[in-house]
C-alpha cells in the first residue's frame, strides 16, 4: 500500500464524502428496494473489516480465526449486560475489552510465527473460541445463542436516543463507524502504522533497523481484534443476541474474503468496498438464486486470479489512466545509473 | 578501544561449519575491509556481528560490552547499522520514507499511533540531508521499487547510515554495479571515512585497497591474512585470489 495523498491529515475529503453520502442513506435506501437493516449490517461489518485490515493490509499478518474476536465481542456485550450493568457504553466496553484480551493471549502465541504457521494457528485458535461458544451452554447459550440482548439507549447525560430503532441504531453505528475510520486512518498513517508496514515490506531491515518486531506485530494482533470487538457487539445489539455462527471457520474466512476482493492491500478503503459489494451480493444475488456464494466465489477467484489488488486496485488503475501523473511528474533530473 | 569485536567466533549450522575461528576489530573511525571468496563466511560473520545468527561460541562486544546473542534491534539500538548483499528495501515507500524510518529519532516514537508520521518537517528535512549525501536528493519522492539499481544501492546504504550509527558494516555495497556505479559508492564511502567505524566486505580490489587502513583476507571461516593494503598486495593468498582483476 503506497502513502496516499492526505495521509498526515485526521479528516480526509474522502471521509467527509463518504459521511456526507451515508449520513443520507435512510432517505433513499427504501427507495431502491433494500431496507434500513442492512445498512446497519453493512457498518458493523465494515467497522469489522477496516480493524482486520490493519492486521492484514498493513502488517501482513493472515489471520484466519478473527470470527472469534467478532464472536467474543458479541458475546461480552451480552454478558455485560445481563451480569453487570445495562448501560451501552459499559456493555460496549465489555465488548471491547474481551475481544482485546482474546486478542493479547492469541498474540502471544502466534506472533512469533510467519506465513502458513501464523494462518493455521489463527485457524486453530478460532475454532476453539467457536467451540467453546457452542459448548459452554450455560454461559452462551451453545448453539440457540444468547438472547434477549436489548438494543440499549445511548445515554449522553443530557440526551438519550433510543436505539430501537433500525434508523437510530443506523446513525448510531454509523457515528462509531466514522469513529473508526478516523482512527484507523490515523493508526495507519502514524509512526506506529508505518512501522507496521515497514514490517511486512521487509521483517528482516525492520528489526536491523531497531524495531522489536515481535512487540509489534501483538499490538496490531491487539488493536485488530479489539475494532472486532466493537462491530460483535454492535452485531450483538443489532441482531438482538449472540450466536456461535459468526465465530465458525467459514465466517472468518468471509472478512477475508471481502478485505481482499474491496481491494485491502492496495486501498485503506477497499475493506470499506468489499463488505459493501459481498452484503449487497448476498441480498440481490441471494433473492435470485440460493447459489449466491457460488457466483461471490468465483468472484473472488477472478479477483485473486487477475487483479489481487481488488477492486480498489480497478478504481487506482482508472484514475492512474485518467490523471497520468505518475512517475513522469517526478523531478526530471535523472542521474545516469 | 574497538568499536566492534569479535573474539574467537565459531558457527555451525548443523553440522556444518561455517566459521571456525574469527578475530576481528575495528576501531572508531578506521575503515576495515573484508575480503574472501564465495562461500567463506562473509555474510554469516555480519550475522553473528549484527545479531542475525547466535554464535556457536566466541563473543561479539560493542564498544567493549559483550553483546552476544542479543536480538537484531538491540544490537540497532546500540549503534550497528548494516547494509544488505541482497537489497532489503522498503519498495512501497518513498526513498524519503525509507530514510526517515531508520532514523533514532523515528524510533523513538514507534510506538505513537495518535500522530501523523507525514509531513513532520523536521524529520523530513534530518531524512532529506542523509539522502543528499548519497545523492538522492532528487529522488526523495520516488517509491523505492521505481528507483534504478543504481540509486537503489545507494538508498540501501542511505538507510544504514540514517541510523546514525557508530559502526557501519556494508555487505558488498558495490555488488551488481559497473564501473561507473562502484566509482560513486566508492567516492561516497570516501566521504565517510573518518567520521564512524566501517567495515566493508568487498570483492572490488580498486575499491578495497583505495579506501581501507586495514584488510582481512577470509577463507574457510577464519582469517587467514590481515593487514594494510600496501602489507597485502604481496600476499599470496590475495594475489591468488584476483589474478586478472588487479595490479
Ligand atoms: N542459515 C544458514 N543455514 C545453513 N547454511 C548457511 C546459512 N547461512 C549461510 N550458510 C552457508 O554458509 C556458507 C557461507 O555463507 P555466506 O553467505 O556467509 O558466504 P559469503 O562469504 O558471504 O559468500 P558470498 O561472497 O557469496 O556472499 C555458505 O556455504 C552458505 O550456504
Ligand atoms: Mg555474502
Amino acid at each position: 500500500m503506497q502513502t496516499p495523498a492526505h495521509a498526515g491529515r485526521l479528516i480526509t475529503p474522502a471521509m467527509v464524502g463518504v459521511a456526507l453520502v451515508l449520513l443520507t442513506v435512510p432517505l433513499w435506501i427504501a427507495k431502491v428496494g433494500l431496507y434500513q437493516y442492512i445498512g446497519v449490517e453493512i457498518l458493523i461489518w465494515a467497522i469489522y473489516a477496516l480493524g482486520f485490515n490493519l492486521l492484514l493490509g498493513t502488517a501482513g499478518l493472515p489471520s484466519f480465526g478473527h470470527g472469534a474476536f467478532f464472536g467474543i465481542g458479541a458475546y461480552a456485550f451480552g454478558l455485560t449486560q445481563f451480569h453487570v450493568a445495562a448501560n451501552l457504553w459499559v456493555c460496549l466496553l465489555g465488548g471491547i475489552l474481551a475481544a482485546s484480551l482474546a486478542g493479547a493471549l492469541v498474540a502471544g502465541f502466534v506472533a512469533r510465527r510467519r506465513g502458513i504457521y501464523f494462518a493455521f494457528l489463527t485457524i486453530a485458535f478460532g475454532q476453539v473460541f467457536w467451540f467453546i461458544a457452542m459448548k459452554a451452554r450455560n454461559v452462551t447459550g451453545g448453539e440457540d445463542g444468547l438472547l434477549p440482548i436489548a438494543r440499549l439507549p445511548a445515554d449522553f447525560g443530557i440526551v438519550s436516543f433510543d436505539l430501537t430503532g433500525n434508523t437510530a441504531l443506523y446513525f448510531f453505528v454509523l457515528a462509531l463507524f466514522l469513529v473508526t475510520v478516523v482512527a484507523l486512518w490515523r493508526l495507519t498513517y502514524s509512526p506506529f502504522g508505518r512501522v507496521l508496514s515497514a514490517i511486512r515490506q521487509s521483517e528482516l531491515r525492520a528489526a536491523h533497523l531497531g524495531y522489536q518486531v515481535v512487540l509489534f506485530k501483538m499490538l496490531a494482533f491487539i488493536a485488530s481484534a479489539a475494532f472486532a470487538g466493537l462491530a460483535g457487539s454492535l452485531f450483538a445489539m443489532a441482531q438482538g443476541g449472540a450466536f456461535p455462527e459468526v465465530m465458525a471457520l467459514h465466517y472468518s474466512g468471509y472478512i477475508v474474503m471481502m478485505v481482499l476482493v474491496g481491494g485491502g492491500l492496495v486501498s485503506f478503503w477497499g475493506p470499506v468496498i468489499g463488505v459493501v459489494v459481498f452484503l449487497l451480493a448476498r441480498d440481490l444475488l441471494g433473492a435470485v438464486t440460493l447459489t449466491w456464494m457460488l457466483w461471490f466465489g468465483l468472484l473472488f477467484v477472478a479477483v485473486i486470479l487477475f487483479k489481487p489488488e481488488g477492486i480498489a486496485g480497478v478504481f487506482q488503475d482508472l484514475r492512474r489512466r485518467f490523471s497520468r501523473q505518475p512517475a513522469q511528474a517526478q523531478p526530471a533530473a535523472r542521474s545516469t545509473p | 578501544m574497538s568499536a566492534l569485536e569479535a573474539r574467537q567466533v565459531h558457527v555451525r549450522f548443523g553440522d556444518r561449519v561455517v566459521l571456525e575461528e574469527m578475530n576481528f576489530s575495528v576501531a572508531p573511525g578506521e575503515l576495515h575491509g573484508i575480503m574472501g571468496p564465495n562461500g567463506a563466511g562473509k555474510t554469516t560473520f555480519f550475522n553473528v556481528l549484527t545479531g542475525r545468527v547466535r554464535p556457536s561460541r566466541g563473543q561479539v562486544l560493542v564498544d567493549g560490552k559483550d553483546v552476544t546473542g542479543l536480538p537484531p534491534h538491540r544490537i540497532a539500538a546500540l549503534g550497528v547499522a548494516r547494509s544488505f548483499q541482497i537489497m532489503t528495501l522498503f519498495d512501497e515507500f518513498s526513498a524519503l520514507e525509507n530514510v526517515a524510518l531508520a532514523r533514532p529519532a523515528f524510533r523513538a516514537q514507534a510506538l505513537h499511533g495518535h500522530r501523523a508520521a507525514i509531513g513532520d518537517a523536521e524529520t523530513d528535512a534530518a531524512a532529506l540531508s542523509v539522502l543528499d549525501e548519497v545523492g538522492l536528493g532528487s529522488k526523495a519522492q520516488v517509491l523505492a521499487r521505481d528507483l534504478s539499481y543504481g540509486e537503489r544501492r545507494a538508498l540501501e546504504i542511505a538507510v544504514a547510515l540514517a541510523q546514525e550509527p557508530r559502526v557501519l558494516c556494508l555487505d558488498e555495497p558495490t555488488s551488481g554495479l559497473g564501473s561507473d556505479g562502484i566509482a560513486r559508492i566508492a567516492e561516497m564511502v570516501r566521504r565517510l571515512k573518518g567520521r564512524l567505524a566501517i567495515v566493508a566486505i568487498e570483492h572490488d580490489m580498486e575499491f578495497l585497497f583505495g579506501l581501507a587502513d586495514r584488510i582481512s583476507v577470509v577463507h574457510w571461516g577464519q582469517v587467514i591474512a590481515r593487514g594494510r593494503p600496501d602489507e597485502l598486495k604481496a600476499n599470496p593468498w590475495v594475489r591468488r585470489s584476483n589474478l586478472g582483476r588487479f595490479g
